[in-house]
């Protein structure tokens, strides 16, 4: 490192100076015995107001950029075939659906200024908002958002979200290609009219429609581009910002977007976007200032980030629940429910929250994680009753049925827990192979495999036994995580087929009622979890870090957010002391103060 | 001269066309498809796209395909990054890593070279343990351990450099990774350069050289340093295919966009126009730096003719 240094740009004497400082500083800062302060850079912002529901001026700094960490580098930007969470993070910033959401999630209008729908719950007329412009200038119609769904919906597009559009009228068959794309139940029948008619009630309908398969496309640029249309300088999009720069793993620019209809209330005035898949490497990113937000935190840093970045560290709960599934088409699951009831039940999920993802991931025992909206109020997801026994209780049902599933500690099973290579899953696996192996005497094998290993050995059900699955919802209804065990569903991979459950969700689809629709779900949520086809663990949360300067940062279930509702604060640095509790403590002598102000 | 490198070009055509044809099949065999995710597809929509992607002709017609489409120059559609073709993702992270892998090879031959001729000169001084033992640490300390102590000390506690992101390039983007990239090359080339040179030393006319009382940093520069760079030069041909294709390790600590990660992350999507573009452009550059040390060999030593027997 010596020679190296030598070479340094910036090896004046007096910098060479500081950086053996810094280095002492730095190996001391190693080796450091806990109880001893250290020192940290925190950042003191003015407290927010807001004058006429906009930030008061005077607190905003003149520079207008927001940086955030966004995960991996997303596979396209058209709205119509990206996939995934980094993708859907910019398409919200640079289109707009129907519909839109304020900071914490609520439904507002966007593209349409206003709507009615039928009585029966399957006609929708949407007035389009007369002043919306694309970014090319041009008027944003009805015309527009027909244009839309239907290429979203068309076979040729290839989009990866048709299935969530399936309540419009003819959806399926037009994604299937059996009936023409004229078929379809959405029509522009003026310039800002457009009508949607459904198949079947669906209450969260309006939530859906700021979904990125929803929105709007610009026509002309679509025919005269063809694929190429989501590049910088092809895409035309209408939403609060418009795509500037784009270089594949290294970051996505996006600059306003002046013909936005409300650009006048919009603040941020560029929006830079970094794939950054190193957890690790986007917490150093942010640490040396260079992002603003990150997508993550390293899930093993937990104690670290909440000692000295305790105050940035923002955790929510989020629409998704990570669970073990069964293959019940082969044994040792097969027909055999008092073995998958006691490996549910021997999991102690509270110590797999507490001491292994440790972020405030909440215990699961219910499909369906808390917080989901169902129609008026929130939907109460139906933990079996053994999940409100005590341990000991729970613990002794579990031996009782597993010795009723003919196994014993003399006869142990032995069974293999297959999840895909992430040292957060094997961390959970060996967790819960613990568990059984105390409680019961069970034998785990775990395996691990590459990704599209895991997910192909899943689908054919031929190898898996016990296999990991999260699932993250597109949509805020409970629906979207009931109908994953629908006999049919494509990643029903635990083979769960229960007649009775299939009719309920049929059923349900098809109530307009919201009230008789949230009894139907809460019933087919107990039947199916009566069957424990799968074993719930524990409900995701959303855990980042957020700059104390960037303003305006909503909390919401879908973890949506739009950075033109955001704005940057006027802020300064200030260097303060922590003890081992993270607790702001006096500079222990003058030196050391000293030598902290210069890093 | 030129005869010879025609040759040898037109010798590797065979070599890339096994290259080719092994990987082409070896990746479909892998379980999964490119467009396999955890919620299933519409079988219709799936069927789409395997159409516009020629995924549901036979495989011998889809490998005949793409032989003609390679020799058109045309690699296709990259199936993960939609917005791009396979040569434009070649095409925009190739200059990337060539600068950062060109950079650190350079510092690696400067001071690597500089470093184990003084060691070698020094031979058994405190100096030359110095040196050789930091080298040995260098080798054995992956650069997955290197890259984020030197962020944490540059970026973090000096705040003096980027934590991470390229910037198209700009120079204070490019220390902490050409850094971290050529330590480990440093430290191989000083301790190959010290071994050669120590034996180049020893020689006779390196003696009649100093017998007839020339200097010693004269008899280095002037005598022993060209026959002594030899193993250096024939361990740089695959070490500069190597490094200048990018390093994955590097390019994902740092937030560098250059062509290793496409390697990695293309083989894991099951994105099969990607990797095979980077395997056949890593191929085609193998078979051209070999080509290259073959010639430096010649210009280096006198006793090498290059003859068209490749």
């Amino acid at each position: 490192m010596t020679n190296t240094q030598a070479n340094h740009p910036f090896s004046t004497s007096r910098r060479l100076a500081l950086a053996t400082s810094a280095l002492i500083f730095f190996l001391n800062a190693c080796s450091r015995h806990d109880d001893q302060p250290v020192s940290v850079e925190r950042i003191v912002v003015p407290e927010v107001r807001y004058v006429d529901g906009r930030p008061d001026p005077t607190i905003l700094t003149e520079k207008q950029i927001l940086r955030k960490g966004n995960g991996s580098q997303p596979q396209t930007l058209d709205p119509h075939k990206a996939e995934g969470v980094p993708s859907s993070n910019i398409l919200r910033d640079l289109f707009e659906g129907l519909t839109g959401e304020d900071r914490n999630g609520n439904v507002i209008p966007a593209g349409a200024e206003s709507w009615e729908i039928s009585d029966d719950g399957l006609h929708y007329t949407f007035h389009i908002r007369r002043h919306a412009r694309w970014s090319d200038g041009s008027p944003v119609t009805a015309a527009d958002f027909e244009y839309g769904f239907k290429r979203s919906l068309d076979p040729a597009t290839g989009s990866k979200y048709t299935k969530i559009l399936s309540p419009i009228k003819n959806a399926e068959a037009v994604a299937a290609g059996t009936l023409p794309l004229d078929a379809l139940g959405v029509k522009a029948t003026g310039e800002h009219t457009l009508e949607i008619e459904l198949q079947t009630p669906a209450p969260y309908f309006l939530g859906l429609l700021n979904h990125s398969s929803t929105y709007p496309m610009h026509r002309a640029s679509v025919e005269k581009w063809g694929d190429a249309v989501a590049k910088p300088g092809h895409l035309v999009s209408n939403g609060a910002y418009v795509l500037d720069e784009m270089v594949v793993q290294s970051h996505i620019k996006l600059v306003r977007n002046r013909h936005y209809w409300d650009n006048a209330n919009t603040i941020i005035d560029e929006v830079w976007y970094y794939p950054i898949e190193d957890q690790s490497s986007e917490l150093k990113r942010y640490r040396a200032g260079e992002i603003d937000y990150t997508h993550e935190v390293p899930n093993n840093q937990f104690k670290w980030i909440k000692k000295y970045l305790g105050d940035e560290l923002v955790v929510n709960p989020w629409l998704g629940i990570y669970y073990y599934g069964f293959n019940l088409t082969k044994p040792p699951f097969k027909d055999n429910l008092p073995l998958r009831q006691a490996l549910s039940m021997a999991v102690d999920r509270k110590i797999l929250t507490e001491k292994v993802t440790q972020f405030g991931e909440q215990p699961a025992y219910a499909f369906v994680p808390p917080g989901v909206s169902a129609g008026s109020g929130l939907y109460t997801p139906q933990a079996p009753e053994w999940a409100s026994w005590p341990r000991e209780k729970q613990l002794a049902e579990a031996r009782r049925l597993y010795e009723q599933a003919g196994y014993s500690k003399t006869n142990p099973l032995t069974v293999e827990l297959r999840y895909n290579t992430s040292e957060n899953h094997k961390k959970i696996a060996i967790a819960v192979a613990a568990m059984w192996k105390q409680a019961l005497g069970v034998k785990t094998r775990l395996v691990n495999e590459e990704w599209k290993v895991f997910l192909s050995n899943r689908k054919q059900k031929q190898l898996t036994q016990v296999f990991r699955a999260g699932w993250i919802s597109d949509y805020n209804d409970p629906m979207s995580f009931l109908e994953l065990l629908h006999s049919q569903h494509g990643i029903n991979d635990s083979g769960y087929n229960n007649p009775h459950y299939d009719a309920l969700l049929a059923r349900i689809a098809a109530e307009p009622d919201a009230e008789k629709r949230r009894q139907l779900m809460e019933q087919a949520e107990r039947l199916m979890l009566a069957d424990q086809p799968a074993t719930p663990l524990y409900s995701y949360v959303v855990k980042r870090l957020i700059k104390p300067y960037v303003g305006g940062v909503g909390h919401n279930i879908m973890d949506h957010h739009y950075s033109k509702d955001w704005f940057i604060l006027k802020h300064k640095r200030k260097t303060v002391w922590l003890d081992s509790q993270g607790r702001e403590v006096p500079a222990p002598d003058a030196a050391d103060h000293n030598k902290s102000e210069n890093h | 001269m030129w005869q010879y490198i025609l040759k040898r070009l037109l010798g590797a055509i065979p070599t890339l066309l096994v290259l080719i044809t092994i990987s082409f099949f070896l990746i479909r065999v892998a379980p999964g498809g490119p467009f396999d995710t955890e919620k299933s597809l519409p079988p219709e929509i799936q069927a789409n796209l395997e159409k516009k992607y020629h995924l549901d002709e036979p495989l011998y017609q889809q490998y005949l395909r793409y032989l003609g489409n390679i020799l058109r120059g045309d690699f296709g559609p990259s199936f993960q990054y939609k917005d791009f073709t396979v040569t434009e993702l070649i095409a925009k992270g190739f200059p990337v890593s060539l600068t950062l892998g060109g950079l650190a090879l350079l510092l690696a031959v400067i001071i690597g070279v500089s470093l184990g001729t003084v060691a070698a000169v020094r031979q058994n001084s405190w100096v030359d343990y110095a040196l050789m033992s930091t080298a040995m640490t260098g080798i054995s300390i992956p650069n997955f351990v290197v890259a984020p102590l030197l962020i944490l000390f540059f970026a973090i506690y000096l705040n003096w450099l980027p934590a991470g992101g390229w910037n198209g390039g700009h120079w204070l983007y490019l220390i902490l990774p050409v850094l971290a990239l050529s330590l480990r090359y440093i430290a191989y080339i000083a301790r190959l350069m010290r071994g050669s040179m120590i034996e180049v030393l020893r020689s006779d006319y390196i003696r009649t050289a100093r017998a007839k009382g020339l200097s010693m940093p004269k008899v280095v520069l002037k005598h022993a340093l060209k026959p002594a760079l030899m193993p250096v030069v024939s361990y740089l041909g695959p070490a500069a295919a190597g490094i200048i294709t990018g390093s994955v390790v590097i390019e994902k600590i740092f937030g560098v966009p250059g062509l290793g990660r496409y390697f990695v992350q293309g083989a894991l999507n099951r994105d099969y126009t990607l990797v095979m573009g980077v395997v056949v452009f890593i191929g085609v550059l193998i078979v051209v730096f070999n080509l290259i040390v073959d010639i430096l060999y010649a210009v280096l030593d006198p006793k090498i003719r290059l003859q068209g027997k490749g």
